[in-house]
Protein backbone atom coordinates (compact mmCIF):
# COMPACT_ATOMS: atom_id res chain seq x y z
CA UNK A 1 0.00 0.00 0.00
CA UNK A 2 2.69 2.45 1.03
CA UNK A 3 4.74 1.55 -2.02
CA UNK A 4 1.89 2.55 -4.30
CA UNK A 5 1.70 6.05 -2.80
CA UNK A 6 5.48 6.40 -2.89
CA UNK A 7 5.64 5.41 -6.55
CA UNK A 8 2.80 7.68 -7.51
CA UNK A 9 4.38 10.72 -5.79
CA UNK A 10 7.90 10.11 -7.06
CA UNK A 11 6.58 9.69 -10.60
CA UNK A 12 4.70 12.98 -10.40
CA UNK A 13 7.40 15.01 -8.57
CA UNK A 14 10.79 13.53 -9.45
CA UNK A 15 12.64 16.77 -8.57
CA UNK A 16 10.68 17.73 -5.42
CA UNK A 17 11.04 14.56 -3.39
CA UNK A 18 14.21 14.31 -1.33
CA UNK A 19 13.76 11.14 0.64
CA UNK A 20 11.19 8.39 1.08
CA UNK A 21 11.07 6.36 4.29
CA UNK A 22 8.86 3.34 4.74
CA UNK A 23 8.85 2.27 8.36
CA UNK A 24 6.67 -0.86 8.60
CA UNK A 25 4.14 0.57 6.18
CA UNK A 26 4.23 4.10 7.64
CA UNK A 27 5.24 6.19 4.68
CA UNK A 28 7.18 9.44 5.16
CA UNK A 29 7.97 11.61 2.17
CA UNK A 30 10.50 14.45 2.51
CA UNK A 31 9.72 17.25 0.11
CA UNK A 32 11.56 20.47 -0.62
CA UNK A 33 9.89 23.54 0.81
CA UNK A 34 9.42 25.13 -2.62
CA UNK A 35 7.30 22.22 -3.80
CA UNK A 36 5.41 21.27 -0.63
CA UNK A 37 2.27 23.15 -1.64
CA UNK A 38 2.14 21.46 -5.06
CA UNK A 39 2.67 18.03 -3.51
CA UNK A 40 -0.09 18.59 -0.94
CA UNK A 41 -2.52 19.88 -3.56
CA UNK A 42 -1.75 16.87 -5.74
CA UNK A 43 -2.26 14.49 -2.80
CA UNK A 44 -5.73 15.87 -2.27
CA UNK A 45 -6.89 16.36 -5.86
CA UNK A 46 -5.40 13.31 -7.54
CA UNK A 47 -8.19 10.86 -8.39
CA UNK A 48 -6.20 7.83 -7.27
CA UNK A 49 -4.58 9.12 -4.07
CA UNK A 50 -7.56 11.15 -2.75
CA UNK A 51 -6.00 12.31 0.53
CA UNK A 52 -9.13 14.23 1.45
CA UNK A 53 -8.43 14.52 5.17
CA UNK A 54 -5.51 16.49 6.61
CA UNK A 55 -5.39 15.08 10.12
CA UNK A 56 -2.62 17.26 11.54
CA UNK A 57 -0.03 19.86 10.75
CA UNK A 58 2.83 20.04 13.20
CA UNK A 59 6.55 20.73 13.28
CA UNK A 60 9.80 19.41 14.72
CA UNK A 61 12.81 21.32 16.00
CA UNK A 62 15.93 19.31 15.19
CA UNK A 63 18.32 21.77 16.84
CA UNK A 64 19.69 19.44 19.57
CA UNK A 65 20.41 16.85 16.87
CA UNK A 66 22.20 19.45 14.78
CA UNK A 67 19.58 19.11 12.07
CA UNK A 68 20.10 21.02 8.84
CA UNK A 69 17.72 22.67 8.13
CA UNK A 70 16.66 23.20 11.71
CA UNK A 71 12.88 22.70 11.47
CA UNK A 72 10.58 20.36 9.63
CA UNK A 73 6.89 20.98 9.02
CA UNK A 74 4.91 17.74 9.13
CA UNK A 75 1.58 17.00 7.43
CA UNK A 76 -0.37 13.86 8.31
CA UNK A 77 -2.76 12.95 5.53
CA UNK A 78 -5.48 10.31 5.47
CA UNK A 79 -7.79 9.19 2.74
CA UNK A 80 -11.33 8.42 3.81
CA UNK A 81 -11.89 6.77 0.43
CA UNK A 82 -8.92 4.40 0.28
CA UNK A 83 -7.90 4.23 3.95
CA UNK A 84 -4.30 5.10 3.09
CA UNK A 85 -2.07 7.38 5.12
CA UNK A 86 1.01 9.41 4.29
CA UNK A 87 3.28 11.77 6.20
CA UNK A 88 4.74 14.70 4.25
CA UNK A 89 7.73 16.50 5.74
CA UNK A 90 9.40 19.69 4.56
CA UNK A 91 12.64 21.12 5.97
CA UNK A 92 12.53 24.77 7.06
CA UNK A 93 15.70 26.79 7.77
CA UNK A 94 16.12 28.81 10.97
CA UNK A 95 16.95 32.11 9.25
CA UNK A 96 13.86 32.10 6.99
CA UNK A 97 11.10 30.10 8.71
CA UNK A 98 8.36 30.48 6.11
CA UNK A 99 6.21 27.83 4.42
CA UNK A 100 3.35 28.33 1.94
CA UNK A 101 -0.05 27.81 3.56
CA UNK A 102 -2.21 24.77 2.86
CA UNK A 103 -5.46 26.48 3.88
CA UNK A 104 -6.46 26.73 0.20
CA UNK A 105 -6.18 22.93 -0.06
CA UNK A 106 -7.74 21.87 3.27
CA UNK A 107 -9.56 24.60 5.18
CA UNK A 108 -8.97 22.59 8.38
CA UNK A 109 -5.27 23.44 8.37
CA UNK A 110 -6.09 27.01 9.43
CA UNK A 111 -5.79 26.42 13.19
CA UNK A 112 -3.08 23.77 12.83
CA UNK A 113 -0.85 26.27 11.04
CA UNK A 114 -1.54 28.92 13.65
CA UNK A 115 -0.53 26.43 16.32
CA UNK A 116 2.74 25.69 14.50
CA UNK A 117 3.37 29.42 14.22
CA UNK A 118 2.63 29.91 17.93
CA UNK A 119 4.83 27.05 19.12
CA UNK A 120 7.70 27.14 16.60
CA UNK A 121 7.61 30.58 14.98
CA UNK A 122 7.23 29.16 11.48
CA UNK A 123 5.12 31.51 9.38
CA UNK A 124 2.68 30.26 6.75
CA UNK A 125 2.62 32.53 3.75
CA UNK A 126 -0.87 33.30 2.48
CA UNK A 127 -2.63 32.24 5.70
CA UNK A 128 -5.80 34.32 6.27
CA UNK A 129 -5.13 34.97 9.98
CA UNK A 130 -1.50 34.29 10.87
CA UNK A 131 -1.38 34.91 14.61
CA UNK A 132 -1.00 33.05 17.88
CA UNK A 133 -3.75 30.60 18.80
CA UNK A 134 -2.82 29.01 22.17
CA UNK A 135 -0.55 31.48 23.94
CA UNK A 136 -1.79 34.94 24.88
CA UNK A 137 -0.82 38.09 23.00
CA UNK A 138 1.75 39.24 25.57
CA UNK A 139 3.72 36.02 25.12
CA UNK A 140 7.25 36.43 23.76
CA UNK A 141 9.09 33.75 21.81
CA UNK A 142 7.92 30.30 20.76
CA UNK A 143 7.52 27.73 23.50
CA UNK A 144 8.27 24.46 21.70
CA UNK A 145 11.58 25.61 20.24
CA UNK A 146 14.29 23.61 21.91
CA UNK A 147 16.17 26.75 23.01
CA UNK A 148 13.11 28.14 24.84
CA UNK A 149 13.43 27.73 28.66
CA UNK A 150 10.63 25.30 29.59
CA UNK A 151 9.28 27.30 32.56
CA UNK A 152 9.72 30.86 31.27
CA UNK A 153 6.34 32.57 31.61
CA UNK A 154 4.95 35.86 30.37
CA UNK A 155 2.30 37.69 32.33
CA UNK A 156 -0.85 38.55 30.48
CA UNK A 157 -1.33 42.25 31.11
CA UNK A 158 -4.25 43.11 28.84
CA UNK A 159 -7.14 40.58 28.79
CA UNK A 160 -7.33 38.51 25.64
CA UNK A 161 -10.31 39.16 23.39
CA UNK A 162 -11.39 35.60 22.73
CA UNK A 163 -13.81 36.54 19.95
CA UNK A 164 -11.02 37.84 17.78
CA UNK A 165 -9.54 34.32 17.72
CA UNK A 166 -11.77 33.84 14.69
CA UNK A 167 -10.44 35.35 11.46
CA UNK A 168 -12.41 38.29 10.04
CA UNK A 169 -13.31 36.22 6.98
CA UNK A 170 -14.57 33.32 9.12
CA UNK A 171 -16.57 35.77 11.24
CA UNK A 172 -18.23 37.09 8.10
CA UNK A 173 -19.21 33.56 7.13
CA UNK A 174 -20.66 32.90 10.57
CA UNK A 175 -22.66 36.14 10.50
CA UNK A 176 -23.93 35.45 6.99
CA UNK A 177 -25.43 32.18 8.25
CA UNK A 178 -26.03 28.73 6.81
CA UNK A 179 -27.10 29.67 3.28
CA UNK A 180 -23.75 31.33 2.67
CA UNK A 181 -21.92 28.27 3.96
CA UNK A 182 -23.92 26.01 1.64
CA UNK A 183 -22.97 27.98 -1.46
CA UNK A 184 -19.30 27.69 -0.51
CA UNK B 1 -21.42 23.15 65.99
CA UNK B 2 -20.44 25.11 69.07
CA UNK B 3 -23.27 27.53 68.71
CA UNK B 4 -24.17 27.56 72.39
CA UNK B 5 -22.53 30.36 74.25
CA UNK B 6 -20.15 29.50 77.03
CA UNK B 7 -21.12 32.60 79.00
CA UNK B 8 -21.81 31.90 82.64
CA UNK B 9 -25.30 32.97 83.72
CA UNK B 10 -25.47 36.34 85.53
CA UNK B 11 -25.02 36.18 89.28
CA UNK B 12 -28.12 35.22 91.27
CA UNK B 13 -28.17 38.51 93.25
CA UNK B 14 -28.43 40.53 89.98
CA UNK B 15 -31.52 38.54 89.07
CA UNK B 16 -30.12 35.73 86.90
CA UNK B 17 -31.43 35.37 83.37
CA UNK B 18 -34.17 37.85 82.45
CA UNK B 19 -36.68 35.06 82.11
CA UNK B 20 -37.24 33.43 85.43
CA UNK B 21 -37.79 29.93 84.25
CA UNK B 22 -35.96 29.52 80.94
CA UNK B 23 -37.64 26.83 78.88
CA UNK B 24 -35.30 24.05 77.73
CA UNK B 25 -35.84 24.91 74.06
CA UNK B 26 -34.18 28.29 74.40
CA UNK B 27 -30.51 29.07 74.71
CA UNK B 28 -28.49 32.23 74.55
CA UNK B 29 -25.61 33.08 72.25
CA UNK B 30 -23.90 36.05 70.67
CA UNK B 31 -25.04 37.50 67.37
CA UNK B 32 -21.57 37.15 65.86
CA UNK B 33 -21.51 33.45 66.67
CA UNK B 34 -24.98 32.99 65.30
CA UNK B 35 -24.05 34.71 62.02
CA UNK B 36 -20.87 32.63 61.66
CA UNK B 37 -22.87 29.48 62.28
CA UNK B 38 -25.35 30.45 59.58
CA UNK B 39 -22.61 31.35 57.11
CA UNK B 40 -20.66 28.15 57.70
CA UNK B 41 -23.77 26.05 57.25
CA UNK B 42 -24.95 27.60 53.99
CA UNK B 43 -21.97 28.07 51.72
CA UNK B 44 -22.97 28.57 48.10
CA UNK B 45 -20.22 27.24 45.89
CA UNK B 46 -19.14 28.72 42.58
CA UNK B 47 -17.33 26.08 40.53
CA UNK B 48 -14.45 27.48 38.49
CA UNK B 49 -13.88 24.15 36.80
CA UNK B 50 -11.19 23.98 34.15
CA UNK B 51 -10.00 20.36 34.21
CA UNK B 52 -10.53 16.88 35.62
CA UNK B 53 -10.93 18.21 39.19
CA UNK B 54 -14.25 19.64 38.02
CA UNK B 55 -15.43 16.11 37.20
CA UNK B 56 -14.55 15.09 40.75
CA UNK B 57 -16.41 18.12 42.03
CA UNK B 58 -19.49 16.92 40.16
CA UNK B 59 -19.42 13.66 42.07
CA UNK B 60 -19.04 15.58 45.33
CA UNK B 61 -22.28 17.46 44.73
CA UNK B 62 -24.09 14.41 43.34
CA UNK B 63 -26.18 12.06 45.42
CA UNK B 64 -23.48 9.55 46.38
CA UNK B 65 -21.22 11.97 48.28
CA UNK B 66 -23.96 14.56 48.65
CA UNK B 67 -22.47 17.89 49.60
CA UNK B 68 -25.97 18.91 50.74
CA UNK B 69 -25.20 17.17 54.04
CA UNK B 70 -22.84 20.07 54.72
CA UNK B 71 -25.21 22.77 53.54
CA UNK B 72 -23.16 23.57 50.44
CA UNK B 73 -25.18 22.05 47.64
CA UNK B 74 -26.57 25.19 46.03
CA UNK B 75 -24.04 25.41 43.21
CA UNK B 76 -24.28 28.80 41.52
CA UNK B 77 -22.80 29.71 38.19
CA UNK B 78 -23.06 33.40 38.87
CA UNK B 79 -20.37 34.89 41.10
CA UNK B 80 -22.91 37.40 42.37
CA UNK B 81 -24.90 34.64 44.05
CA UNK B 82 -22.10 32.65 45.61
CA UNK B 83 -19.62 33.03 48.43
CA UNK B 84 -17.23 30.09 48.07
CA UNK B 85 -15.25 29.79 44.85
CA UNK B 86 -13.88 26.32 44.19
CA UNK B 87 -11.09 26.55 41.64
CA UNK B 88 -11.02 23.01 40.28
CA UNK B 89 -8.33 22.51 37.69
CA UNK B 90 -5.40 23.98 35.84
CA UNK B 91 -5.47 27.75 35.35
CA UNK B 92 -3.34 28.94 32.45
CA UNK B 93 -1.92 32.44 32.14
CA UNK B 94 -4.41 33.25 29.37
CA UNK B 95 -7.28 32.51 31.77
CA UNK B 96 -5.86 34.56 34.63
CA UNK B 97 -7.84 37.74 33.87
CA UNK B 98 -11.06 35.69 33.66
CA UNK B 99 -10.43 34.13 37.08
CA UNK B 100 -9.69 37.55 38.56
CA UNK B 101 -12.80 39.13 37.02
CA UNK B 102 -15.08 36.38 38.31
CA UNK B 103 -13.52 36.52 41.77
CA UNK B 104 -13.96 40.28 41.96
CA UNK B 105 -17.65 39.98 41.12
CA UNK B 106 -18.31 37.88 44.23
CA UNK B 107 -19.85 39.66 47.19
CA UNK B 108 -18.20 39.67 50.57
CA UNK B 109 -17.69 37.67 52.68
CA UNK B 110 -16.06 35.30 50.20
CA UNK B 111 -13.78 32.32 50.43
CA UNK B 112 -11.66 30.42 47.93
CA UNK B 113 -10.86 26.72 47.89
CA UNK B 114 -8.00 25.66 45.66
CA UNK B 115 -8.90 22.13 44.62
CA UNK B 116 -6.08 19.89 43.42
CA UNK B 117 -2.38 20.43 42.83
CA UNK B 118 -2.77 22.34 39.56
CA UNK B 119 -4.73 25.14 41.18
CA UNK B 120 -2.55 25.01 44.31
CA UNK B 121 0.93 25.00 42.77
CA UNK B 122 0.69 24.40 39.04
CA UNK B 123 1.06 20.67 39.67
CA UNK B 124 3.09 18.90 37.06
CA UNK B 125 2.66 21.85 34.70
CA UNK B 126 5.92 23.52 35.59
CA UNK B 127 5.79 25.11 32.19
CA UNK B 128 5.56 28.24 30.13
CA UNK B 129 1.79 28.58 30.18
CA UNK B 130 0.37 27.65 33.61
CA UNK B 131 -0.02 29.74 36.76
CA UNK B 132 2.11 28.24 39.52
CA UNK B 133 -0.78 28.34 41.99
CA UNK B 134 -3.84 30.57 41.82
CA UNK B 135 -2.63 32.41 44.94
CA UNK B 136 -0.51 34.42 42.52
CA UNK B 137 -3.78 36.17 41.76
CA UNK B 138 -6.54 35.48 44.31
CA UNK B 139 -6.34 34.88 48.07
CA UNK B 140 -6.82 31.20 48.93
CA UNK B 141 -8.32 29.95 52.21
CA UNK B 142 -8.08 26.18 51.81
CA UNK B 143 -5.74 24.11 49.66
CA UNK B 144 -6.92 20.58 48.90
CA UNK B 145 -4.08 18.32 47.66
CA UNK B 146 -4.55 15.51 45.16
CA UNK B 147 -4.56 14.89 41.43
CA UNK B 148 -7.49 15.01 41.53
CA UNK B 149 -8.46 14.99 45.24
CA UNK B 150 -10.91 12.31 46.28
CA UNK B 151 -14.47 13.51 46.98
CA UNK B 152 -13.72 12.85 50.65
CA UNK B 153 -10.71 15.12 50.32
CA UNK B 154 -12.76 18.02 49.01
CA UNK B 155 -15.44 17.45 51.64
CA UNK B 156 -12.72 17.54 54.30
CA UNK B 157 -11.50 20.84 52.86
CA UNK B 158 -15.01 22.29 52.99
CA UNK B 159 -15.42 21.09 56.60
CA UNK B 160 -12.12 22.78 57.47
CA UNK B 161 -13.39 25.99 55.86
CA UNK B 162 -16.62 25.73 57.85
CA UNK B 163 -14.62 25.33 61.06
CA UNK B 164 -12.57 28.39 60.15
CA UNK B 165 -15.70 30.45 59.55
CA UNK B 166 -17.27 29.09 62.74
CA UNK B 167 -14.25 30.22 64.76
CA UNK B 168 -14.81 33.71 63.38
CA UNK B 169 -11.42 33.92 61.68
CA UNK B 170 -11.11 36.42 58.84
CA UNK B 171 -10.99 35.05 55.33
CA UNK B 172 -7.69 35.28 53.48
CA UNK B 173 -9.26 38.08 51.45
CA UNK B 174 -9.96 40.07 54.61
CA UNK B 175 -6.47 39.41 55.96
CA UNK B 176 -4.81 40.74 52.83
CA UNK B 177 -7.18 43.69 52.70
CA UNK B 178 -6.44 44.60 56.34
CA UNK B 179 -2.69 44.27 55.78
CA UNK B 180 -2.93 46.62 52.83
CA UNK B 181 -5.05 49.11 54.74
CA UNK B 182 -2.57 49.10 57.62
CA UNK B 183 0.32 49.68 55.25
CA UNK B 184 -1.63 52.49 53.60
CA UNK B 185 -2.37 54.13 56.94
CA UNK B 186 1.28 53.89 57.93
CA UNK B 187 2.31 55.53 54.70
CA UNK B 188 -0.14 58.38 55.30
CA UNK B 189 1.24 58.85 58.81
CA UNK B 190 4.77 59.04 57.46
CA UNK B 191 3.71 61.58 54.86
CA UNK B 192 1.81 63.56 57.53
CA UNK B 193 4.87 63.69 59.82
Amino acid sequence: MAQFVADRLSAEFPEAIQRILDERGDLTVWVSREHVHDVLAFCKRDDVLRFDFCMDVTAVDYQPLGGEPRFAVVYHLYSLTTGRRVRIKAGVPDDDPVVPTATDVWKATDWFEREVYDMFGIRFEGHPNMKRILCHHDFQGHALRKDYPADLRWRLVRPDDLVNEISPREMERIRAGAEHALSD
Amino acid sequence: MGLKDDLAPPAAESGGWPVEETPKSVFTTRLEKMVNWARAGSLWPLPFGTACCAIEFMSVVSSHYDLARFGAEVVRFSPRQSDMMIVAGTVVDKQAPILKLIYEQMCEPKWVISMGVCASSGGFYRAYHVMQGIDELVPVDIYVPGCPPTPEGLIYGIIKLQEKIQRGEPSRYQEIRDERRAAEAERHELVGA
